[in-house]
């Protein structure tokens, strides 16, 4: 007889630590060929509740490191990866069904992303801060700030790249996250908090919910310590209604082309202009 | 007791003191500026400044027959109307303090100060006995005012007991026969965080005025500078109960000048301090532009120099 | 002699030329609106009728869109980028030339004292239009991509409280990005923006660049959901900002909004006291306090606050309230009834709550609509004066003990468009600009503004950013953002 694989159990990840769910809840993933994978956590609003929280107290932290410290978080995420692909790669192909050579390029996509990110932390402000020539003796500059606590709603497929091209950005910029993971594709966003959690990334950074993006939508939108959106894995329909109720407390809500940009992390930030007199 | 006569209380007192922002100061004195001051406050005004004028001949070329003209001249600013007031006081080297003196208790000018300058003015470079004999030298020829400089050089060296016992003995030596200004020279001083300090170290020594300049050195009475002195002299009276007055000289040279200094006192140390016991403006050539704008507001039109006298 | 009194100098109004009645400005042309309504529009320092202006609805709305659009798609996206530039500085000195007529006219409209317009609202309005002229053949260095392109057509909304400066902020980067407009001022404050509309024919602007629609909040929702405009570009209270960006949920339109804010003004004790006794009352007094980033909130140091607290009040008798067309006038009219009410409503829970006001003595007139300078002391974070946006010239004074305690006062507020520093520690500004969560950080100043100023808030105080560079961007489309 073969030996029996030791399954791994999918929980969330929230505030650095793996729960399951507070409701108890899982929900099946079948593979590409319809067989049984795994039972990941369904997560409820209360789990949303608890990863928005360890999300606002890790965001002072966070955006306060030097921006060096951050590229260098970063980049230790890309070393850690690198060192685990094959198990992402096992996972994206049970998962997606693709072959090993397509899910090996997904792989070293998303890692070269965290790379990429990881250079961006300590350029911000050279290429979109300035220096601004007013008519005045004062000196007057605009910086780019941090948002806040941005909630993400991961792309499908690809299922790991798809993760990583949202994440990255958002952390290169200081913020802290709450990601919902894709409903239908969501392990590797498990396998990667596993990445995370071993990465130097002080806890709550990142926090990663797996479960119904019908479901936990409507709370994100309306939860008020939530500052910004990526839309990514909802609906159309699903937005707009997201938008609605993010009006009231002004969310920055966008969607974006499935492609690396610094306008990624520039859109989760804010810009702030300081004004002092130059003079004896 | 605000300080104890000793240098270190007195360096304490005055690095305690709030710093000035230069660019606020001079946005709150060009805001002030804009007041746009017409008719009959333009009339109160122009009158009120010729009774402000310190009127000076500080030349290396002054005679007897020009201290004699400008005594003439401070008496009756314009012959051809009496209405106009009588200025100030005169404000000339002490060599020529008798003449002064004399000259204006003969023309009818006997309420008319004489101020002489004194300590080795404009530079302040003498020794401590020069710059005595010097004051007692101005008060026994019949000076009513002395205007003293200070010490810069000891000033922006740091030795502030120096300065402030200098200005201490000459108000010794003024005693009741003089009041005292004391000139800082704030040109020389160049921040406005020194200005605001040589006002206090000023006052504290005994000071009746503080001065801005000699009208010797540039810049001189400027609007900011003139402003923190006020705030200076208010704040004072504050701490103290005792009121201090201001002069402003040198740069001092159209109407326009001349109000924009009114409004600065006005809105800066208060009412109380518009009159020439607590406010003078050291000027020459400014008395003939206010003659010519009191001319300007009588008749309506624009006057011509030819119609004021030189001196 | 009594002392000084200040004689009235009242500037002279002729050069105002205030017609009877205006129209809708569209396609380049002064039309009457479909329906034939008009509103009137009053000085509110002296409740005269100034004129009776067009009143836009839903159908001059899609007029003055299609407008838009045909000039969009014809004309203004064909020609080349240094041409549209040069309208712009066309515009802009005019508007130097025609200055002090537009400086009366803000003031009789608007009711602020003749001297801010006259030397801050007009200058800088003149200024928006000369930078942005010069970026409009620059774009692609502008830091927004290679090859930027304009939304389209931009529907914008501004408030009353800097008629001609808002327009400003709105119409020059719309029209530097290439973007044409149609613009609905406040509806107690049009004048300036007919007379801005004169100042396009006269630099013979293309018909249909720029559209004024006068009107009201419902001409103002019709423009927003018209359903062919490309963006939204709004300046107001965070309530309508809020009701804009639902109204915009389910469309491909994108927004900036300028909402409130209560900003806290932060005095340390090492402050410039004197400069900083200036910078409260430029703060909070500047434009009556109707300024959405006034510096509400004081904030000071435990510490000096008895003896600031003494000066500021002896400073606060020097001001000068009455005839906005008085040179010496330093505090106008509140702009309306409307606004007076609410002034009153909201302050008068200051007295209720048990905050402790006091005003100098002021004459007010009998006719207008006034407010005296009012602080009130012994406020703490929950009265609703130091949470809610009073919008007149009513400052809320509360301390603090630390620099860690004042900036999380200062940071306690669902606003985040400026906050003003007061120290003369370097260090300290700069750690507290870095805590400070705003937008806009007036270090040793306030009140400062200037089109190569990115200006914009964080939170609640509204998305995006007006001026320079940064300001930009919000005409030209993104390129790693959708809209589906």
């Amino acid at each position: 007889m073969s030996r029996l694989d030791v399954n791994k159990t999918y929980k969330l990840f929230i505030g650095g630590a793996f729960p399951r769910s507070e409701s108890g809840r899982v929900y099946e993933i079948k593979g590409a060929n319809k067989k049984f994978i795994a039972n990941p956590s369904l997560a409820s609003r209360k789990d949303l509740r608890d990863a928005v929280v360890a999300a606002k107290s890790a965001q002072p932290g966070w955006a306060n490191a030097t921006a060096f410290n951050r590229g260098q978080i970063l980049y230790r995420i890309a070393e850690i990866m690198e060192g685990r692909s094959e198990q992402f790669v096992d996972e994206i192909c049970a998962l997606e069904g693709v072959t090993a050579k397509a899910a090996k390029l997904q792989v070293e996509e998303a890692i070269d992303t965290w790379v990429w990110y990881s250079g961006w932390c300590d350029k911000l402000s050279s290429i979109t801060g300035s220096v601004n020539q007013v008519s005045g003796p004062f000196y007057n500059f605009t910086t780019p700030e941090s948002l806040g606590v941005v909630a993400i709603f991961a792309e499908s497929k690809p299922s790991l790249l798809g993760v990583v091209r949202t994440l990255a950005p958002v952390l290169a910029g200081g913020n802290t996250t709450v990601l919902v993971a894709s409903e239908n594709f969501p392990l590797p966003a498990i396998t990667l908090s596993e990445v995370l959690a071993t990465s130097d990334l002080p806890s709550g950074v990142v926090n990663i919910l797996t479960g119904k993006s019908a479901e936990l939508a409507p709370w994100v939108g309306s939860h008020m310590e939530i500052d910004g959106v990526d839309v990514a894995g909802l609906s159309k329909k699903q937005e707009e209604e997201l938008k609605l109720v993010g009006a009231d407390n002004l969310k920055r809500i966008f969607r974006f082309n499935p492609e690396n940009h610094p306008e990624r992390i520039l859109s989760f930030m804010e810009q702030k202009t300081v004004w002092h007199p130059i003079g004896i | 007791m605000i300080i104890d006569g000793s240098e270190a209380s007195l360096k304490k007192f005055l690095s305690d003191l709030p710093p000035v922002d230069q660019v606020g100061a001079e946005a709150r004195a060009a805001m002030l500026s804009t007041r746009s001051i017409k008719t009959s406050s333009k009339a109160w005004a122009i009158d009120m400044a010729i009774s402000m004028v310190d009127l000076t001949t500080l030349e290396g070329a002054d005679t007897p027959g020009k201290v004699k003209a400008l005594c003439a001249k401070a008496v009756r600013p314009d012959p051809t109307d009496l209405t106009v007031p009588s200025v100030g006081a005169i404000c000339v080297y002490n060599d020529m303090v008798k003449i002064a003196r004399n000259e204006l208790d003969a023309i009818g000018g006997r309420d008319i100060p004489v101020a002489a300058v004194a300590t080795a003015f404009p530079s302040g470079r003498a020794n401590r006995a020069v710059k005595e004999l010097d004051t007692q030298d101005a008060i026994n020829a019949g000076a009513n005012e002395i205007d003293m400089v200070i010490d810069r050089g000891a000033f922006l060296s740091g030795r502030l007991g120096e300065v402030f016992e200098e200005i201490k003995i000459i108000k010794g030596l003024c005693g009741d026969k003089a009041h005292l200004k004391v000139i800082l020279e704030t040109g020389e001083l160049v921040t406005y965080d020194n200005v605001r300090k040589a006002s206090y170290l000023a006052m504290l020594a005994g000071a009746d005025f503080i001065k801005t300049s000699t009208g010797k050195v540039a810049p001189a009475a400027t609007a900011p500078v003139v402003l923190v002195m006020l705030e200076a002299v208010r704040d004072y009276y504050a701490l103290t109960g005792t009121k201090i007055g201001v002069k402003p000289a040198g740069g001092i040279r159209t109407t326009k000048d001349a109000i924009k200094q009114l409004v600065l006192v006005n809105e800066t140390a208060g009412p109380d301090w518009l009159n020439p016991s607590l406010f003078r403006i050291g000027a020459s050539a400014l008395l003939n532009d206010l003659l010519m704008q009191r001319m300007k507001l009588r008749t309506g039109h624009y006057a011509s120099a030819n119609y004021v006298t030189i001196d | 002699m009594s002392g000084f009194e200040y004689a009235s100098a009242p500037e002279s109004n002729a050069i105002a030329n205030i017609a009877n009645s205006y129209g809708l400005f569209i396609n380049g042309k002064f039309v009457d609106p479909k329906k034939g309504k008009t509103f009137n529009t009053i000085n509110p320092a002296t409740e005269e009728l100034l004129s009776k202006i067009g009143y836009a609805d839903k159908l001059d709305i899609d007029l003055a869109v299609k407008s838009a659009r045909l000039a969009f798609t014809k004309v203004w996206s064909k020609m080349p980028a240094k041409e549209r530039g040069k309208y712009l500085y066309r515009i802009a000195r005019i508007m130097q030339e025609r200055a002090r007529e537009f400086a009366v006219v803000e003031t009789l409209d608007n009711g602020k004292p003749i001297r801010e317009s006259r030397d801050t609202d007009i200058p800088l309005a003149a200024a928006h239009f000369f930078y942005h002229a010069g970026w409009a053949d620059k774009l692609e260095y502008a830091g927004v991509g290679s090859k930027p392109k304009p939304v389209g057509v931009v529907g914008q909304i501004i408030p009353w409280n800097f008629p001609l400066l808002m327009l400003a902020w709105k119409i020059a980067p719309a029209l530097a990005a290439g973007n044409t407009v149609v613009l609905k001022p406040a509806e107690t404050t049009p004048l300036t923006a007919l007379l801005f509309a004169q100042v396009c024919q006269q630099a013979r602007l293309p018909e249909g660049v720029v559209n004024i629609v006068t009107g009201d909040g419902i001409t103002g929702a019709a423009l927003v959901n018209h359903p062919d405009i490309n963006k939204v570009a709004f300046t107001g209270s965070t309530e309508v900002g809020k009701a804009i960006a639902r109204s915009i949920s389910a469309t491909k339109k994108s927004a900036t909004l300028e909402l409130g804010g209560k900003a806290a003004n932060l005095v340390f004790d090492d402050a410039a006291i004197d400069e900083a006794v200036e910078g409260i009352v430029n703060g909070i007094f500047f434009n009556q306090g109707h300024v959405c980033c006034a510096g509400s909130r004081l904030l000071l140091q435990e510490n000096i606050a008895d003896e600031l607290l003494e000066k500021l009040k002896k400073r606060m008798s020097l001001i000068r309230v009455g005839d906005p067309m008085d040179k010496n006038t330093d505090l106008g009219a509140i702009n309306s009834k409307e606004q007076l009410n609410r002034i009153h409503e909201i302050s008068n829970t200051g007295d209720a709550e048990g905050a402790k006001r006091w005003s100098p003595e002021c004459k007010l007139p009998s006719k207008g609509f006034w407010y005296p300078p009012t602080i009130f002391t012994g406020v703490s974070q929950s009265h609703r004066i130091a949470r809610e946006e009073i919008f007149g010239p009513v400052l809320s004074v509360l301390t603090f003990r630390t620099p860690a305690e004042g900036i999380e006062k200062a940071n306690n507020t669902m606003y985040g468009l400026s906050a003003g520093i007061w120290s003369d520690k370097g260090s300290k500004v700069l750690w507290a600009a870095k805590q400070l969560k705003a937008g806009v950080i007036w270090s040793n100043t306030f009140n400062k503004f200037d089109p190569a100023s990115p200006f914009g808030g964080y939170k609640e105080s509204g998305w995006g950013r007006e001026g320079g560079r940064h300001g930009l961007a919000g005409y030209l489309t993104s390129e790693a953002r959708v809209s589906k």
